[in-house]
């Protein structure tokens, strides 16, 4: 299972990486190899606004439509259009090529709650 | 009882073997009180097949078919002729006795011929992609107001009053528990989801879809498609101006058989994909590389998105949609021309009968194979004299009581039509003599 | 192995037709250019012939051999239903003809009628609607009616973990908020999570919507303490009536404190499930909710003719065009008289005691997650044999390999890797015995090690194992034009 350092997570198994104030976000390699082939992804529109908690875009697979959730409030400023096409990209690199969104934050704050790396390998070796 | 094979002996055999005395007992957890031990005594015991036939028959005879006489009746329910191998193939085990296709591998039959219907009705709607059928034509109109109000997230929805009113009704019943409105005919605005009309409409008036495109355009609504005889897409050109294309396909291959089971459809432009209701086929390829057809998009249905799934439909009207399919492919391109020609010609003949008797007057300039006329008396004497003289009218429509709907189909002969000419001759005679003419057209 | 066929469009021919219709003259008063090329096929009858009989080879169907899929009942469909609902006074009637002209037709609607609503213990009835879930629509959208009347629509319905997907999208159809009810242990509704959700909900409840017998295949011990606790707090109770074969005959579902039930025709009452259809879902109303029906329905006049009403200022209105799947009546109420009051009796007991003998006989080579008796369906799970490597959905392929349809699979939600077993009453213990052994077969095979084996599965059908992946990446719904 690989869970890069220099990230940060969420209990729902999305990745934060942080530049400034904005925040790019995908979901981990531990969600898609739960999910299994991911056959579309569904992301909203740049320039949409979202608040913490809000289901964001929807990650589906064959059998199964997983909603993904934002961690911090503030503007959608890119999304990441290839996913449209290749959504296969979230199975083969979910770290890299398939991220979702980039997000403008409002409230920095609302950071604090993340999860770094080793805080979630210990959260995902406890409910596998 | 000859749909059970265990004998009372068989019976004893298989409780002794899963240790049971009884047969209540594997009913443990039903309430002692509600468990009926005995059969109900207000219903008959068991009949042979020559018993229930003849019960059957009887009943079927109390009926007065639109084979037995000329009959003129259309509006969303059409009398057309279908081929004998239709019923035979349909008939079949393989296709009759099968369900949903779960296991792709072992329906492959199922799978290919709802490949092929989807295919068909995208072809005559012109629009991209088709779904593998819905109920009826009233609820795959209300499934397209329901797919524009997700589309657009605006509210409101206008249909237009030409529509078939029992599509009208159902509309507006599922709208009951919806935010928004439905208003008959008006504008559309910024809040309006979409504009259902239906062409050829309830009337049978072909319409020109042109200026109302414009008009959704100009505030962002989509714009719904009713067709109900499907026939009509043989002579007239595609609605592909349209956002979604719903209706009924029951003229080809399925039975009027009082009002159901029908066949529904469901077109739409590709980008709409995900949020269609129902079931979709799509093509892939097997373990071998051989070409196979699977159900997809699954995701959109309830049994994996439950609430918030794109409707709560879960099967379609397979067998009908076989008919559909099997009707289609032997009249092909030339002969579903030929078909919507030969409605069309004789909806002329009747339109001229109707045009040369005094006193009528027809109310559709331009139609496909039903006309609307007005007579200058009431549309429930005109239907009664009509049963009397053993021709079967069309539908009364309009709050005055003055206007039928006529339809003909290729089974209507120029003999009928001439017989429905002598008929309304001899009834306005016969009315006007007895000073009953009204003069409220 | 089947031939193989391309589709017909493939097969097209320009000049080829399958009909000789009579030459028009032509004539147009469309106002409208003539359609110009459609892109149909063009093919001979024969060829048509073949084609759908080369298909109908591709399918497994009840005439050819077992067909256990778990909450679908997939019994014998009997011919003379088929010859009796195209009857030329039947097959050809039109829907607006008078009542005068349509006497015959509104009496089968109205003994049909009879029959279910002494089969329900029910007082109200509706044949309109197409479907289970249709069904279900409807119900619901009486039971919003119903409060609307009393002045609150109100806002939660409940709906339990192991209910069928239809039932929760259906509530939220109605703009109704689910409220999850958890399955106990034993896998019936779980009475402290029921009893604290209406302590906190309370009469923001509208119903409950429950499935009885259950998906699990077990019938709901407190049912009628669950109907006494929502009518106290003025919430109607839905019973979701789809395994009604495991109990008609049997149980009224009246005497259970049922407000409202829909049923299939095409699984109790053996009308062909068609490849995925027509259905047709009747729904049964208690007193409180007659006078919400939807429109419209038929009434015995007092000169002993039947009408067809069309208004009634309470009803939910019109669900579907036309008097519902009518076709699908007339095979329902010929099955009914066939069996009558003894043999749909028989028809349940049957139907009960086949699922309980396999269950019998299966219990020690599968998990079995809940203890029995159970009703007309038995469920299993892939524990014993995912230890090997082998899961619930290799188990499937193997049996087609054997010769079987499979078994519902991964359904209900709330058991890991679930087998809803459905065998009917129309099944033989030889069957039953045939499938039985071919089950040990595969759970032998799992514990032997042969999982690799398993998942190359199956290898004898028409086609192997299909790309759902690939087909749900790139949709591909038309050919091409």
């Amino acid at each position: 299972m690989d869970i890069p350092s220099h990230l940060k997570y969420t209990a729902e198994h999305e990745w934060l990486e942080i530049e400034g104030n904005i925040v790019t976000i995908g979901i981990t390699d531990f969600a898609q190899s739960s999910l299994g082939d991911v056959v579309f992804v569904e992301l909203p529109e740049e320039g949409a606004e979202v608040s913490k908690g809000d289901h964001f875009a929807v990650v589906e697979s064959v059998k199964a439509a997983s909603e993904v959730y934002t961690p911090i409030s503030g503007k959608v400023v890119e999304i990441n259009t290839d996913l449209v096409d290749a959504p296969d990209m979230v199975n083969s690199n979910p770290f890299g090529d398939a991220w979702f969104v980039k997000i403008q934050m409002s409230d920095t704050e609302e950071l604090e709650d993340a999860l770094d790396a080793s805080a979630y390998e210990a959260y995902v070796e406890g409910i596998q | 009882m000859r749909y059970l094979p265990h004998t009372d002996e068989s019976r004893k055999d298989m409780l002794r073997a899963i240790g049971a005395q009884h047969i209540d007992e594997l009913y443990t957890h039903v309430p002692k009180e509600t468990l009926m031990s005995e059969p109900l005594s207000s219903l008959p015991s068991h009949m042979g097949e020559m018993q229930v036939e003849s019960h059957i028959k009887a009943l079927a005879e109390k009926n007065t078919p639109t084979s037995k006489m000329p009959s003129f009746l259309g509006g969303g329910c059409y009398h057309h002729h279908i081929p004998a191998s239709v019923d035979h193939l349909i008939q079949r085990g393989e296709f009759l006795t099968t369900y949903t296709p779960y296991q792709p591998e072992v329906s492959q039959g199922t799978l290919t011929y709802v490949y092929e219907f989807q295919n068909y009705i995208a072809r005559l709607t012109g629009m991209d992609i088709a779904n593998a059928s819905m109920y009826d034509g009233a609820t795959a109109d209300t499934e397209a107001a329901l797919m524009a109000k997700r589309l657009t997230k605006r509210n409101n929805v206008i249909i237009y009053p030409c529509v078939h009113p029992d599509y009208i009704d159902v509309l507006k019943s599922y709208s009951t528990h919806s935010n928004g409105t439905v208003e008959l005919g008006t504008e559309p605005d910024e809040n309006t989801a979409c504009v259902i009309i239906q062409s050829p409409n309830y009337y049978g008036l072909v319409f020109d879809l042109k200026e109302l495109r414009e008009k959704c355009d100009a505030v962002g609504a989509k714009l719904v498609v009713a067709v109900n005889e499907i026939v009509s897409l043989g002579l007239l050109p595609a609605p592909e101006m349209a956002d979604i294309v719903a209706g009924e396909a029951q003229s080809i291959g399925v039975p009027m058989s009082f009002g159901g089971p029908h066949l529904g459809f469901f077109a739409c432009k590709k980008e709409y994909m995900r949020q269609m209701p129902g079931r979709l086929c799509g093509k892939t390829v097997d373990a071998d590389g051989k070409e196979g057809f699977v159900l997809t998009l699954n995701t959109r249905e309830q049994h994996i998105r439950r609430d918030k799934a794109t409707s709560n439909i879960c099967t379609n009207q397979g067998l009908c949609a076989l008919a559909f399919t099997i009707h289609l492919g032997l009249l092909g391109e030339t002969g579903f021309k030929t078909l919507a020609q030969l409605n069309h010609t004789q909806a002329c003949k009747l339109a001229d009968t109707l045009e040369s008797i005094e006193g009528v007057t027809l109310k559709t300039e331009t139609f496909f194979n039903e006309v609307t006329a007005s007579f200058p008396i009431s549309t429930e004497l005109l239907s009664t004299e009509l049963s009397k003289r053993s021709i079967i009218g069309g539908i009364p429509v309009g709050e005055t009581k003055h206007s039928m709907v006529f339809c003909a189909t290729e089974l209507t002969s120029d003999e009928d039509i001439s017989k429905l000419n002598n008929a309304i001759e001899h009834i306005l005679k016969e009315q006007e003599s007895n000073g009953g003419l009204s003069h409220a057209v | 192995m089947p031939f193989e066929t391309d589709l017909l469009i493939h097969q097209s021919v320009k000049g080829r037709c399958g009909v000789d219709l009579p030459t028009p003259e032509v004539r147009n008063r469309t106002g409208q250019n003539l359609r110009e090329s459609i892109g149909l096929p063009e093919v001979s009858e024969p060829q048509v012939m073949r084609h759908y009989t080369r298909l109908s080879h591709q399918n497994y169907s009840i005439d050819e051999n077992f067909y256990p899929l778990g909450s679908c009942t997939m019994k014998h469909n009997p011919r003379l239903n088929e010859k009796l609902a195209r009857l030329e006074g039947f097959a050809h009637l039109h829907p607006l003809q008078s009542e005068e002209h349509s006497q015959g037709a509104l009496e089968v609607i109205y003994q049909l009628t009879d029959w279910l609503k002494k089969l329900s213990g029910m007082p109200g009835l509706t044949l309109d609607p197409a479907a289970g879930a249709h069904g279900e629509l409807t119900g619901m959208m009486m039971v919003r009616k119903a409060h609307e009347a009393k002045g609150n629509p109100r806002k939660i319905v409940l709906v339990p973990d192991s209910a069928h997907g239809t039932n929760p999208a259906t509530a939220a159809t109605c703009k109704y908020t689910i409220v999850t009810i958890k399955t106990g242990d034993d896998g019936m509704v779980d009475m402290d999570a029921f009893n604290a959700a209406v302590k906190e909900h309370g009469e923001d409840i509208a119903a409950f919507m429950l499935t009885n017998p259950s998906t699990c295949g077990l019938f709901e011990p407190n049912v009628k303490v669950i109907a006494d606790t929502l009518h106290d707090i003025g919430a109607y109770f839905y019973c979701d009536g789809a395994n009604f074969n495991a109990i008609v005959g049997k149980v009224l579902p009246g005497d259970l404190g049922i407000d409202v039930m829909q049923i299939n025709l095409h699984k109790t009452f053996s009308t062909p499930h068609g490849g995925g259809g027509p259905g047709s879902g009747p729904v049964m109303v208690s007193e409180a909710l007659v006078p919400y029906l939807p429109i419209p329905y038929v009434e015995k006049k007092k000169d002993g003719t039947f009408a067809l009403v069309k208004e009634n200022e309470t009803s939910i209105g019109r669900i579907k065009g036309f008097h519902g799947q009518f076709g699908m009546m007339i095979r329902a109420l010929a099955y009914m008289m066939s069996h009558g009051a003894d043999g749909l009796q028989k028809v349940a007991e049957d139907a009960v005691l086949n699922a309980n003998y396999i269950l019998h006989n299966l219990k020690d080579d599968f998990h079995v997650p809940y203890p029995g008796p159970c009703m007309h369906e038995c469920l299993l799970t892939h524990k014993k044999q995912k230890e090997h490597g082998v899961t619930t959905m290799n188990i499937a392929k193997a049996l087609l390999d054997a010769g079987y349809h499979p078994m519902t699979v991964y359904f209900p939600l709330v058991v890991d890797g679930a087998m809803l077993i459905e065998p009917t009453e129309t099944e033989s213990r030889e069957t039953m015995d045939g499938f039985i052994a071919a089950m040990k077969t595969i759970a032998k095979r799992a514990q032997d090690g042969d999982a690799t084996a398993f998942h190359a599965q199956p290898q004898t059908t028409f086609r192997k194992r299909l790309d759902e992946t690939q087909a749900a990446r790139k949709p591909v719904l038309v050919e091409d034009k």
